[in-house]
């Protein structure tokens, strides 16, 4: 669990976060969304540390990270894994390479039990046989699930991921989506994912703050967002005419206007 | 006002690189690489410049020596003091400021703006200690060999070039570099070239690691480390000329 109390940053006359305070729960998808300039990616390198907020707290699992030195921090970090939009691959690494590089540096253990670890991840995340590939010789959508192997391989217990669909098509959006989620639960860690994305806030948005110029303007969780009467939330959320419509339709299923096992084929006509 | 705010940027960077490795294995195999990029690297330019350098002092010191009682051996002399003392250290590392200076600047301001500086710190590796340090110390184990080959090239190439062109005989020419020589010319070159090696290998990793923004940035970069690399190394030259001749 990964608690904010009051958070404020501010750069120069800008102030970009302001007084943020929210608990991201453990085996959770926490989400992050907003819209571009609403201070998301601030507040997750305030969470892990690139940025040094002005002011409040950020504790993970009772250890206030904000008071710590920076070798208790680099301890700490030894427990967090991140995805990075670009994916942040070493490009001079082989996919393998890249993967063992943590193990290399914070593990004593032999290589072939790095190894076997190695193919374990890469099990995992759906890429055997990849090792020997280069990040620039693999799409988008691989370069992602390598960047989560490489941060799950230390066996994290806070998974951060900034934008992971970004950039990739809808298909391979809801593969990644998928994988952050099945990972979240399988190994019970805090996932904290600061996405755009809507069909990642409705499928894996467990817990969701929506942020609107550096506040937190609205929390909860992807049942609730299509109940929920915030204006900015709903007009960021349904901005087109088919995401309205959705949202119609659900409530007008809450209500039982309209029977869910529907004939879509009537509705239609 | 910029140039306080810059250069203690710069100190706190070189501060920020002694801290205790993380692994001092992983360390030492970077350390091995970045030896491996610079002086392998830059052995080939290197020792091109090198031959030629010698080979056209020998012919303009020839060129200019026209009193016939000035022993031909003379030239062997000047373009073995000048190889030693100005040539091999300084302009080589001018070369070296643009060959080495520009990928260290290139690779760090890419590793920044692709966010693998960021993963690293995330992972809890002390950034400036892994990506700068070891790079830093290649440069001052490798650029002081390089310039010792670089001398031994330049003169090898004055010897060559006097003798296809007939001006003085291998004889003649390895009499002059047996005449007043002074050991202590080469250990000032070596002072100049482990300065300059510091130089070319800092200001670049500086520049690199705290570039902010995209690729135009990364080659913005590039150029002003290169820049101010050579205009140190000058600067440095004149200082360390100025204090140790």
């Amino acid at each position: 669990m990964i608690e904010v109390k009051n958070i404020k940053k501010a750069f120069g006359d800008k102030t970009v976060i302001n007084d943020v305070s929210t608990v991201f729960k453990t085996g959770m998808c926490n989400l992050i969304i907003g819209t571009s300039g609403s201070g998301k990616t601030v507040m997750m390198k305030c969470l892990v540390g690139l940025f040094e907020p002005d002011s409040g707290e950020i504790i993970y699992d009772g250890m206030n990270f904000s008071e710590m030195n920076e070798e208790h921090r680099k301890g700490l970090r030894q427990s967090i894994g991140m995805l990075f939009q670009g994916s942040a691959l070493f490009d001079s690494m082989t996919v393998e390479q890249n993967i063992l590089f943590p193990l290399d540096m914070f593990t004593k253990n032999t290589s072939a039990e790095k190894l076997k670890r190695v193919n374990e991840v890469l099990d995992r995340v759906n890429l055997q046989g990849a090792n020997n590939k280069f990040p620039g010789e693999i799409s988008g959508g691989m370069k992602k699930r390598v960047g989560i192997a490489r941060a799950i391989v230390l066996n994290p217990k806070y998974l951060f991921c900034d934008e992971p669909n970004s950039g990739l098509d809808p298909q391979t959006s809801l593969l990644i989506d998928k994988l952050i989620k099945e990972i979240t639960t399988e190994y019970n860690i805090t996932t904290v994912i600061n996405t755009h994305d809507m069909n990642s806030v409705m499928e894996i948005g467990d817990h969701i703050m929506y942020m609107y110029q550096g506040i937190k303007e609205w929390e909860g969780s992807n049942k609730e967002i299509i109940f929920s009467k915030n204006k900015l939330l709903n007009d960021f959320i349904f901005a087109s005419e088919f995401l309205r419509d959705a949202k119609d339709m659900r409530m007008l299923e809450a209500e039982g206007k309209i029977d869910n096992n529907r004939n879509m084929d009537e509705l239609l006509k | 006002m910029k140039f306080f705010s810059e250069f203690g940027l710069y100190l706190l960077t070189l501060k920020g690189m002694f801290t205790k490795p993380e692994n001092g294995k992983m360390y030492w195999k970077e350390f091995m690489h970045q030896c491996s990029e610079i002086g392998i690297g830059s052995l080939g330019i290197v020792a091109i410049i090198s031959v030629f350098m010698g080979a056209v002092s020998t012919l303009q010191t020839a060129y200019q020596l026209v009193s016939p009682f000035i022993p031909l051996s003379t030239i062997a002399q000047i373009v073995r003091d000048t190889v030693i003392l100005e040539f091999s250290p300084t302009l080589v590392c001018i070369v070296l400021a643009g060959v080495v200076g520009s990928k260290i600047a290139s690779e760090l301001g890419n590793m920044r703006v692709s966010e693998q500086i960021d993963a690293l710190e995330i992972m809890g590796i002390n950034t400036k200690s892994y990506l700068i340090f070891p790079k830093l110390l290649a440069a001052c184990v490798v650029i002081p060999m390089l310039i010792v080959i670089s001398m031994v090239l330049g003169i090898m190439g004055g010897r060559l070039a006097g003798t296809l062109t007939g001006i003085l005989s291998p004889a003649t020419f390895d009499k002059g570099l047996h005449q007043f020589f002074k050991p202590y010319n080469v250990f000032f070159a070596m002072a100049k070239s482990y300065t300059f090696a510091f130089i070319i290998s800092s200001i670049p990793a500086f520049y690199g690691y705290n570039v902010q923004g995209g690729s135009l940035e990364i080659g913005r970069a590039s150029t002003k480390a290169v820049v101010v690399s050579c205009v140190l190394v000058l600067f440095a030259d004149y200082l360390l000329s100025a204090i140790l001749l």
